[in-house]
């Protein structure tokens, strides 16, 4: 088995402090110089249930979960030992283990806790015969009880990272490092104690042959771990957002609590509030008076929000929100990631849409298109919403630390002075015209703020006039839908001009089939598309980000110079598929769909295989839990 | 030099300011409340020395959502029942606005009855004025949560089973700091009321009573009031807030019955607004929010001095 990757595995129970540990130990591997992607799983349950997470180190750059992974820490579930809890879900001691086994591949190493799992377990999941079979290094290690020695039991995660760094011959110099950043005193000394015993005992009292060893690498900047909702976050602060208002619901909350805690040190204002109705209006009531705010949630709780949302498109206020889908429909599966809300978040509200939806596919894109959407909502008056899902909320990948070096940008665009007031159109009652779309660039009409002198107007939901008053005026209505829908084009042609693309190329730039994908499951087609071409395939792909105003032109030229296309999504209904046919008018009979939906991101390997499924023309479906749906005529 | 001059502005201010030109002109009905509302408004906020653009008025949608066209000053004439949640951000985002919130007893007691309780809960420093015709106006006649049990409406056509709502006491328990009762038909006392209102710190929410003509001839909004004040059988501490209780769980239930009082319920100088309690926990900066976006000289802090955290 080469080492040139690690795909670390730690399982146990939720709520026992998997979280903490794998997020340090994906440190300690970006600092000794690796790249690293982590993938949560979990259930969706406070305490206790079977979770993991998955860190892939390697030496070059990592943007997607492997297709299975190569040691196994398995913990045990502690909770799973609280018998109330047991009359509920029955025993799930064993299942960090069992549950564990299947994506494990050849040669791979398994620690495990003998302290949580019995030996009776152990023998009914048939270990040692499917360790031999598979060529597995099995350790059974007391972990607990050397915790326990030294401290406390919850402790045992810290004996488990020490036995991994010695069967990885990794030096415990970053690991240590990180502890004592987050700890002190009799804690900290007893962590220390435990990782080092476990260190030793394995070097000392154990024989291993495997060869698996932690990649080596180095980074010429510094590096940060981030996850998309950090990057979403940040993106926000350095566009100069201020205002947040939210209610909590899962996996947008990663996103508001990082604001809620960040904003009293910046002077930013935050409020949790009675529900999402109230939330999107207090963004879009901090945004009329000047502040610049957001809001967002989940799939459930966007919906509430459809309301306040059609008021920022008809009153041209500047909004930004944040929409981090889960499988659906209704409360669906709160902890799965799926791209299901494509449709919903595009036409939620009344009437035509006038909004901007970026949908970024990485931590990186997930900052630099939440910036953006600021500076376009601004510029152009009208809500921008942020689409991504739980994957890429609880995923971390690491990120040039430099990444990040740039001024902020409070500007609240096309916002007037009141010196400017001064100057701008006034109707004969001293009103300003607020609406004017005469002479309006780009369709924009600066804008007053309540309280600026000289400013005056009505804002409403209504249609209106120039100045805001109601109005059902045909001539006037025609102008005012226009010149809010064409807004659109305006900002399709500014981005094509002066903003490098949203959209990701790979792969060979002349092959003849392409596939093409959205958010989140743009890390598995592109390793895909990767493995493909190294294969002797000639594989290109695309990744769209722009989903409205939809980049034309772009995805237009890549169709037209393929003969044959995939379209890669997490739903049901080829939603992104059915978007592109809609916006280009055709390629219908050109686009295949690899659809998952059962509440796992996709893996390299399953949108390699539909590449196979598909090309190969035969009457066979893929194996793993995927769907093909056939171009349109087929 | 601030950004928002026209906020704090000292000069005479002449009642007129606060009427639009030539347009638009009320749609209302001939004889409805809502002129009386619109009336004791531009009454009121000359007296308390407000210019039309330091004043933001947010309506829901109605009739009475109508008042911020009517009534010229910086207005949002948002959604059915979402006018205080425009309206609280308004104010947290630029805390020197004088914010106003209005609409009907539809929007603000039914559909918007959540954030309602939870605006005056959190007490936040705003005016809500709610034009009660205890009837739904605009959507021509139905049952609204204040219309009295019996009532019948074309979607109640046997009389409404729904014991009505009791909103001065819904807001009381449920934290506002100022609660008042006026009537549309009691113009000098509802315009002392209104610029009360507008000069207290905290949720001060006015129920007033308003006529609907057109869908509602038998309201009590039309029998004679008393100003409980003068009235010697509700002889209460109003800044105790279980004697206001009392007095609003009789008023309410005389209302029910026809006898309709009007006044102060309920004052409470002491409690701090929202914005102050918030400010108090670190959580609401000095400058107001909109301000610092014109201040060249703030300073605006940066994700990458968040990153050591991450490295
Ligand atoms: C979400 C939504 N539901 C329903 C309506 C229709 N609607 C408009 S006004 C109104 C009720 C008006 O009654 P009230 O709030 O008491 O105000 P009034 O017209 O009596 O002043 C309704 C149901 C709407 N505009 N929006
Ligand atoms: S319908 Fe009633 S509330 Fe509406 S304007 Fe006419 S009288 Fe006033």
């Amino acid at each position: 088995m080469s080492s040139d990757e690690l795909i670390w595995r730690i399982a146990g129970g939720s709520g026992d402090g998997i979280d903490s540990t794998s997020q340090n130990f994906a440190k300690a591997l970006m600092r000794s110089g690796l790249d690293v992607f982590t993938h949560r799983h979990y259930p969706s349950r406070i305490r206790g249930g079977h979770t993991y997470v998955e860190i892939r180190a390697a030496d070059h750059d990592v943007q997607s979960r492997g297709d299975g992974y190569n040691f196994l820490l398995s913990l045990g579930d502690s909770f799973a030992r609280n018998p109330q809890e047991e009359a509920y879900y029955g025993n799930e001691e064993i299942k960090p283990l069992s549950e564990n086994l299947d994506e494990l591949r050849e040669g791979g190493i398994i620690v495990y806790d003998e302290g949580l799992i019995s030996e009776e377990d152990v023998e009914a999941i048939d270990l040692e015969a499917r360790a031999e079979e598979n060529d597995w290094h099995v350790f059974p290690m007391d972990l607990r009880g050397l915790a326990r020695e030294h401290g406390r039991e919850v402790m045992r995660n810290t004996a488990g990272v020490g036995v991994t760094a010695a069967l990885l011959d990794m030096d415990l110099e970053h690991i240590e490092d990180l502890m004592s950043d987050a700890m002190g005193g009799d804690v900290l000394e007893a962590n220390l104690e435990i990782l080092h015993e476990a260190y030793d005992t394995i070097n000392t009292e154990y024989e291993f042959e495997h060869d698996l060893r932690a990649p080596e690498g180095s980074h010429e900047t510094e590096q940060a771990l981030l996850s998309g909702s950090n990057a979403i976050a940040y993106g926000a602060i350095d566009a100069g957002c201020r205002f947040i208002a939210g209610y909590p619901m899962t996996p947008w909350t990663d996103v508001f609590t990082i604001l809620a805690q960040n904003f009293p040190d910046m002077g930013g204002v935050s409020e949790q509030v009675e529900d999402e109705i109230a939330a999107a209006a207090l963004a879009l009531g901090a945004s009329h008076a000047g502040a610049k705010a957001m809001s967002g949630s989940s799939g459930g709780g966007f919906a509430l929000m459809s309301e306040p949302l059609g008021l920022a498109e008809m009153t041209e206020t500047p909004l930004v929100l944040v929409e981090s889908m889960r499988a659906g429909p209704s409360t669906g599966m709160p902890t799965k990631p799926e791209q299901g809300d494509l449709e919903f978040v595009l036409y939620t509200s009344q009437g035509d849409s006038s909004r901007v939806v970026f949908a970024p596919s990485n931590i990186e894109e997930a900052y630099e298109q939440t910036r953006l959407a600021f500076e376009i909502a601004w510029d152009y008056q009208l809500p921008a919403i942020v689409i991504y899902d739980q994957k890429l909320s609880g995923e971390n990948k690491n990120v040039d630390v430099e990444f990040f070096d740039r001024e902020p940008q409070p500007d609240l665009g096309s916002t007037l002075t009141e010196d400017e007031l001064a100057e701008a159109a006034h109707d004969a009652s001293g009103k300003f015209k607020r609406f004017n779309h005469e002479g309006a660039e780009n369709n924009v009409v600066p804008r007053s703020l309540p309280g600026q002198k000289g400013g005056r107007y009505l804002a409403t939901g209504n249609e209106h006039s120039p100045v805001g008053h109601i109005s059902e005026d045909p001539d006037n209505r025609v102008a005012q839908m226009t010149r809010r829908i064409e807004k659109l084009e305006n900002i399709r042609e500014e981005l094509d001009e002066e903003h490098e693309s949203n959209q990701t190329y790979y792969g060979d730039d002349t092959a003849e089939y392409g596939i093409i994908t959205w958010g989140s499951s743009h890390g598995a087609v592109n390793e895909a598309v990767e493995r493909l071409n190294d294969d002797g395939h000639a594989v290109k792909g695309i990744s769209v980000s722009d989903m409205m105003p939809f980049p034309e032109a772009e995805v237009t030229e890549f169709l037209e110079s393929v003969d044959e296309a995939m379209v890669v999504e997490m739903n049901a209904t080829a939603q992104f598929r059915g978007l592109i046919q809609k916006e280009l008018g055709r390629f219908g009979e050109k686009m295949t769909s690899l659809l998952k939906y059962n509440g796992n991101p996709f893996e390299p390997a399953e949108v390699v295989e539909g590449y196979e499924v598909n090309l190969a023309d035969e009457d066979r479906e893929p194996t793993a839990q995927v769907r093909i749906e056939p171009a349109a005529g087929d | 030099m601030s950004a928002f001059n026209a906020i704090g502005e000292e000069r005479e201010i002449d009642r007129d300011e606060f009427t639009p030109g030539v347009e638009p002109q009320p749609t209302w009905c001939p004889g409805c409340g809502d002129f009386g509302v619109l009336k004791s408004l531009k009454q009121a906020l000359p007296e308390v020395g407000k210019t039309p653009e330091e004043v933001l008025t947010v309506t829901g949608i109605g009739c009475s959502g109508k008042l911020s066209s009517y009534l010229d000053t910086y207005g949002f004439h948002t959604i059915h029942g979402r006018s205080l949640p425009v309206a609280r951000a308004a104010k947290l985002a630029n805390t020197d606005l004088e914010v106003i919130a209005a609409g009907g007893d539809g929007d603000g007691y039914g559909i918007g009855g959540n954030h309602f309780i939870h605006t005056a809960r959190e007490n936040h420093d705003m005016t809500y004025i709610v034009f009660n015709n205890e009837i739904f106006g605009l959507t021509k006649g139905q049952t609204s949560p204040t219309s009295p049990k019996g009532h019948k409406s074309k979607t109640q056509p046997s009389g409404s089973a729904k014991t009505p709502l009791r909103p001065l006491s819904l807001s009381l328990t449920a934290g506002a700091s100022y609660v008042a009762r006026t009537a549309a038909v009691n113009p000098n006392q509802a315009k002392e009321i209104i610029a009360e209102a507008i000069e207290h710190d905290g949720f001060a929410h006015v129920d007033f009573l308003t006529q609907c003509p057109t869908w509602n001839k038998d309201a009590r909004q039309y029998v004679p009031y008393i100003d409980i004040q003068e009235s010697e059988d509700y002889d209460h501490d109003i800044t105790d807030r279980r004697e206001a209780a009392e007095m609003m769980h009789e008023t309410e239930d005389v209302l029910n019955e026809g006898t309709v009082l009007t006044g102060r319920y309920y004052v409470d100088e002491d409690r701090p607004s929202y914005q102050e309690e918030k400010a108090a926990v670190g959580e609401l900066p000095d400058q107001p929010l909109a301000e610092r976006y014109f201040d060249e000289d703030a300073e605006w802090e940066r994700s990458y001095d968040l990153l050591e955290r991450h490295t």
